[in-house]
């Protein structure tokens, strides 16, 4: 097992070194000269000079990847462009409010696709298999724009149930006052497409032998689904819920971006509409070691749930 | 020994390829077919707005501003009519009564004025452009936006762009990981090694960030969307396909190509893909849903396409200013428009999974 998990990290290095060759290309080649945009309206030639010194855009292309590499490697990425706070010290102070608000979304909503997805899996070919397969199939076909603005207005601005936007300094506040709406919109969004992959993985298992074989030495249905139709759907199931775990660190960009919640999400948004290059490479770098560290963690839990999964 | 009857002429085999079964399949198949019809509908209309046949005059003000639907013509919110025009005519009687007292807007004469010569100038300039002030609607079969224009012609322009942007980002999407993933899978050895390093890099990043660092360095504008979302979705079809073509490359029909000395371009492509081209189209229907949702959303936090044009999304982003002043026409009528496309999409994408499955009999 340590032996696996070694080779494991040892294979995220060149993962690691493409991610940043691909951000290095992108910013650094793609995106042009970025000292006119900071430059602003006191352009001049010495204003330019300098603004590209400090940068160290004045240096020749591997001197300056060999900079960014070592940013990487130190996790210092220095100053955002447009506020001049250090990287680090910002996205600190934004990681909260996503973990929180993200990490809620995913608990509540695989609790309720779950149990929705078994119910309707037992009861499958019935009307309410086929209603709920259909009203999901609707659901999924409507933009999360659609669903973020009109619960926005009508739920917080018209109904006055909630507020309408805002996040405070105190985690209760949150949690009482501006967590529910984005809460129950997230969840809305997520719930059907993961009620029809969740209904698919459960009615698959329902067809195999080892069912037949329980009903026919007489247990219970209950216990047919809880004990053995569940651990063996697990497995799909845990790969979608790992899979979407490093979006838990980006958070729910629209919804953090619509009720002005201070996470990950918006914060690129935001540094996409300022150029600040720095932010956009930091959190670009921390989501892929996120996600490359998830995929392991995965593979692992593979392992625990089902015997039959060799690690090689 | 010889036959004493030699075996009766095979009869006129109808050509019966996977294409044409699937098709047959798809046309029992009474909502896939419901399906492809509907996105035939759509890309007809695509077609026409994009040609110019139909709605080429969206950005035209021709009626009100926020001119209710004509069914609900009497129950719109009450709103104080106030255009450019009116605030302007206000402004002039303004000017013209401070110009009467010998002191303009600004209480200082034209000679101390420092933008009196500017202002004049301008003025001239905006009458010159000035057309005649055309009638304008009460009311439009779908309403009207902020601006007056007509949110029917707005819709089918925008349709046009969404699906522009979707079947060009997945078709270019669907090349690239199509080629990439024969070269990575029929060759195999450090070819391989070296696009599956690619296709660990772009996984493992997120792709709504990924799509947002491209976007962040390039342009606005339909080709720019384009292909931001083609190198970034790529990824699926890669994997596909590699695997496609490991489990093709050593069937016997490949080999018998090699023994008729068909060279590797050859083999891939005129012999291998044939045979996997069916799952294309399957990824293709996904790939088109999933890149008008990205489109939107981009377009919506103005990443996407240019402020000229129009799409789903940019007509989504005026909705949340819309409904608090309660006109909720352009929201609902984007919403439906583009329900109705994914659904349909979807739905095509799992009937066409159905129908060319080779398993199914």
């Amino acid at each position: 097992m340590l032996a696996y998990i070694v080779r494991r990290v040892w294979q995220m290095v060149p993962t690691l070194f493409g991610v940043m060759l691909l951000l290095f290309v992108l910013f650094n080649w793609v995106g042009g000269d970025p000292s006119y945009i900071l430059a602003g309206k006191n352009l001049s030639a010495e204003a330019l000079a300098g603004i590209r010194q400090q940068l160290g855009l004045d240096l020749p292309l591997p001197q300056q990847f060999l900079i960014f590499v070592k940013q990487v490697l130190t996790l210092d990425f220095g100053t955002s462009w447009s506020t001049q706070q250090p990287v680090s010290t910002l996205l600190h102070s934004r990681i909260g409010p996503s973990l929180l608000l993200t990490g809620s979304i995913l608990l509540l909503g695989t609790v309720l696709a779950i149990g929705i997805a078994a119910l309707v899996a037992y009861l499958r070919g019935s009307l309410t298999d086929r209603l709920v397969t259909l009203i999901a199939t609707c659901a999924m076909s409507v933009s999360a724009l659609v669903y973020i603005i009109a619960g926005q207005y009508w739920l917080a601005f018209k109904g006055g149930w909630f507020p309408i936007m805002g996040w405070s300094d105190s985690t209760l506040d949150n949690l009482l006052h501006y967590l529910p709406l984005p809460l129950l919109l997230g969840v809305i969004v997520g719930l059907a497409p993961d009620i029809r992959f969740y209904r698919s993985c459960f009615v698959e298992e329902l067809g195999h032998d080892y069912v037949r074989t329980a009903r026919a030495k007489g247990l219970s249905e209950p216990v047919i689904m809880l004990k053995h139709v569940l651990r063996n759907a697990m497995i799909p199931v845990v790969t979608s819920l790992m899979m979407s775990l490093p979006y838990l660190m980006m958070g729910a960009m629209l919804l953090e971006t619509f009720f002005g919640i201070p996470g990950m999400g918006k914060e690129v948004v935001m540094a996409v509409e300022r150029s600040d290059f720095p932010v956009i490479k930091a959190i670009t770098i921390y989501i892929a070691l996120a996600t490359m560290l998830f995929n392991l963690l995965t593979d692992i839990i593979y392992k625990l749930i089902d015997p039959r999964v060799q690690l090689h | 020994m010889p036959h004493s009857a030699s075996p009766p002429p095979a009869a006129p085999h109808p050509h019966n390829s996977l294409t044409r079964i699937g098709w047959r399949r798809l046309r029992r198949d009474r909502v896939g077919f419901a399906a492809l019809c509907i996105v035939g509908a759509y890309l007809l209309l695509a077609l026409a707005a994009w040609s110019g046949l139909l709605a080429s005059h969206w950005q035209d003000e021709v009626a009100h501003p926020y001119a209710p639907p004509t069914l609900f013509a009497g129950t719109a919110p009450h709103h104080l009519e106030l255009s450019a025009a009116d605030i302007d005519a206000a402004d002039r009687r303004a000017t013209s009564a401070a110009a009467q007292d010998g002191s303009g807007a600004t209480g200082l004469s034209a000679d101390e004025d420092p933008l009196a010569a500017d202002l004049a100038a301008a003025e001239q300039q905006s009458a010159q452009y000035r057309g005649a002030e055309q009638a304008r609607a009460d009311s439009l079969p779908l309403g009207a936006d902020q601006r007056g224009r007509d949110v029917l012609q707005k819709l089918l322009q925008g349709s046009a762009t969404s699906l522009q942007v979707g079947i060009a980002g997945a078709l270019l999407a669907l090349a690239i990981g199509t080629v990439l993933g024969a070269l990575s899978g029929y060759f195999g050895g450090l070819l391989d090694d070296a696009l599956m390093w690619g296709y660990s890099v772009f996984t493992s990043v997120p792709d709504m960030l990924l799509l947002l660092a491209f976007a962040a360095v390039s342009g606005r504008g339909i080709g720019t969307v384009v292909l931001v979302m083609a190198f970034t979705s790529w990824t699926g079809t890669f994997r596909l396909m590699r695997a496609e073509f490991i489990k093709h490359k050593g069937r016997d029909y490949v080999r018998a190509a090699d023994a008729i000395g068909a060279g590797h371009g050859r083999r891939m492509f005129h012999h291998i893909l044939p045979n996997v081209g069916h799952l294309l189209l399957v990824q293709f229907s996904m790939l088109t849903v999933a890149l008008i949702k990205y489109e939107a959303i981009l377009s919506f936090l103005g990443f996407g396409v240019g402020v000229t044009q129009v799409s789903w999304g940019a007509m989504l982003a005026e909705a949340p200013a819309e409904l608090l002043q309660g006109y909720w026409w352009q929201m609902l009528a984007v919403t439906l428009c583009m329900s109705l496309l994914v659904t349909a999409f979807s739905l095509l994408a799992d009937s066409l999974r159905d129908a060319l499955d080779p398993k199914v009999k």
